[in-house]
């Protein structure tokens, strides 16, 4: 039957990591993902997993490194300044080839920053952020029931194309309190894992490793990591839509911005703005396509962020001069009010569509000149 | 005729790339045999380095995974608190244990972790040209300390067994020499011992060997070996610092 219970979204992405057979956890704390080694700590060992408080996130994710290695489903989870210290093993667990999970709930940045919710880390998540050819198969939940679905979803990615996954979280996220659905029992898709180094027992033995001295083999290993990722971009294509077929004007968000740009939205049509929404889940594979489409389409867009704009250059990229994308963000652990957006939806129908859009925009005060 | 002299199981054949007079190949012979000897091949995991070792796993035959510079003892604890009932074990060089993986190593051995750890430590980088190590001799050359490791700019060369001895998850610490027949099988009695301490559940073990590094020294193998017991051996101590079995 499943239960429905009040939750923090830190707490939901532990049970769902549980439900998804996680059974290693290896961690630091850092503010605001606290609850989230908190809570491993007490259920990983009901389960008879492993949970262990590293003595930093460099060894955190080499431990995460050591346990994927061996075929266990593992996960690490951090805020922005120990995402940045885990870079050096992910690119080593990508190169590698190996399937685990690192939650990032986001914070304010750059350097020690502050402890305020901020989507700054888009690049570091999903360009790569270590060194190397390599990216990070990156989803985004923006509620509660999400942190706990991500789980299952990043580790199926994960081992679908033997290559870490990332659930980009923000500080809103993780600490929001919401009612879930929890399953009975979780759909995950554990594939067998021939090439564990569990020792060579019956068999010959396995070599795991990111080094190919020789360019050729190295070429040869870099060119099916990308064949991995062309796979997962015609395949893990993840976004919602609401209210997009009318629009003018299609808002983009993702994670906890969406959320509150949904409520801008609302307002929007109430005042009639034909204001609409898309929110990319899966960051990487970006939607593109999608978004080339609703481009051809007239769609015009403003990305919002809690970034100087990063995002954005993905979907700039996607649109590619077919129609004008503009941003908004706020930085530094601000968090964009949704009349604020409103303002801004406002302002970018009004020069996108002058002849349609002429009242002023300020302070929530827009209408449609129709 | 009876065979006396073979290569171990648990190496490979294949020619192992190490120069002429270094002690690399001595100490992965003797990790081979004490595995071979001890009948846990099918059943060992080894984590190798970065630095010359690095190609441990194409010299090994059993299951090899290759850690970032310093991290072995991370990938190793991953590695055995899944699967405890397996025998992991780190082979690291003194610039990845004792400069970059310090805090991998001195943490790992103050959780105890049981796994068993080898040290080669030749008081140089070897594999990026001959930089100083954290374990140089004062007075040594290197390419970053022309003239001779001073300690009022290069600090003092540092004792692992020393350090890590004294911290409670520690089992067993030995420091031995791979220079002479009898430095030999006591060096390989004290890799014994690690291994057979995590069979046993003790702890972390730890065996430093010192070790040449001809190329990088810039010496003959012959002084090299002389190097070890006349100047290393003395800041170096040989012996047993730590033994949980007394
Ligand atoms: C993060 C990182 N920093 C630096 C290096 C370059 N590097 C490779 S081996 C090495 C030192 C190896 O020295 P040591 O551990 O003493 O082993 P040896 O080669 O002497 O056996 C260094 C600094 C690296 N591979 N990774
Ligand atoms: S450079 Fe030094 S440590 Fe490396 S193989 Fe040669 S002698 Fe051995």
């Amino acid at each position: 039957m499943g239960k429905r219970i009040l939750m923090k979204g830190n707490e939901a992405v532990v049970h769902g990591a549980i439900a998804a057979q996680c059974r290693a956890f290896f961690g630091y704390p850092i503010t605001p993902q606290n609850e989230v080694p908190e809570y491993m700590s007490k259920c990983m060992p009901e389960v008879g997993g492993v949970f262990l408080q590293a003595e930093s996130e460099i060894a955190a994710i080499n431990m995460v490194y050591g346990a994927a290695c061996v075929g266990v489903r593992a996960m690490t989870s951090s805020s922005s300044p120990g995402i940045s210290l885990k870079m050096e093993g992910i690119s080593y667990i990508a190169g590698a080839q190996l399937p685990c999970v690192i939650v990032n709930v986001q914070r304010g940045g750059p350097g020690l920053g502050n402890i305020a919710p901020a989507q700054s880390d888009y690049f570091q998540a999903v360009k790569g952020g270590g060194h190397g050819d390599y990216k990070l198969l990156t989803i985004a939940p923006w509620s509660v029931q999400e942190m706990f679905e991500h789980a299952a979803l990043a580790f199926d990615l994960a081992d679908r194309y033997r290559n870490p996954a990332m659930i980009l979280s923000d500080a809103i996220v993780g600490q929001m309190l919401e009612p879930i659905e929890i399953p009975d029992c979780v759909d995950t898709d554990i594939p067998a894992k021939p090439w564990a180094t569990t020792g060579a027992s019956g068999r010959s033995r396995n070599i795991l490793t990111s080094l190919y001295i020789v360019p050729e083999d190295l070429e040869r290993i870099n060119l099916k990591i990308q064949a991995k990722y062309a796979a997962a971009s015609l395949r893990e294509v993840r976004y919602q839509e609401f209210d997009v077929e009318d629009a003018d004007l299609v808002l983009v968000a993702y994670g906890s911005t969406a959320r509150i740009c949904r409520t801008s939205m609302t307002m929007a049509r109430k005042k009639g703005l034909k204001v609409g929404l898309f929110r990319p889940i899966s960051l990487f594979p970006f939607p593109s396509a999608r978004l080339a489409e609703l481009a051809r389409l007239g769609k015009q867009f403003l990305t919002v962020e809690m970034s100087a704009g990063q995002m954005v250059e993905d979907v700039r990229l996607a649109v590619n001069g077919v129609s004008t994308v503009d941003f908004y963000g706020r930085l530094g652990g601000m968090v964009p009010g949704p009349v604020e957006i409103l303002d801004q939806a406002g302002l970018s129908l009004e020069r996108m569509h002058p002849k349609s859009y002429t009242v002023g925009a300020r302070f929530g005060m827009v209408g449609s000149g129709e | 005729m009876e065979k006396v002299f073979t290569r171990p199981k648990t190496l490979s054949d294949v020619q192992m790339a190490y120069c002429a007079g270094c002690t690399h190949g001595i100490a992965h012979r003797l990790v081979a045999e004490v595995i071979d000897e001890l009948g846990v091949r099918e059943n060992t995991v080894g984590v190798c380095p970065v630095g010359c070792s690095v190609f441990l796993y194409e010299y090994f035959e059993c299951d090899t995974i290759e850690a970032a510079h310093g991290r072995a003892p991370a990938v190793a604890t991953g590695v055995k608190r899944c699967l405890p009932d397996r025998v992991v074990f780190t082979y690291q060089g003194d610039g990845d244990l004792a400069a970059i993986g310090t805090a991998e190593i001195v943490h790992a051995a103050s959780r105890g972790e049981n796994i068993s750890v080898m040290f080669i430590n030749n008081a140089i980088y070897g594999m990026t040209g001959g930089q100083m190590a954290p374990t140089t001799m004062l007075g040594q050359e290197s390419t970053t300390t022309p003239g001779g490791r001073d300690h009022a700019r290069a600090g003092y060369p540092m004792r692992v067994c020393e350090l890590l001895s004294p911290l409670e998850g520690v089992a067993y610490a030995a420091r031995v020499s791979l220079t002479s027949p009898a430095n030999v099988a006591k060096a390989k009695r004290a890799i014994k011992t690690a291994f057979q301490n995590q069979l046993d559940g003790k702890g972390l073990s730890i065996v430093e060997m010192l070790s040449t590094c001809p190329t990088q020294w810039g010496v003959s193998p012959l002084d090299a070996f002389r190097h070890v017991d006349e100047v290393m051996t003395a800041y170096y101590p040989l012996g047993v610092y730590k033994d949980v079995n007394g």
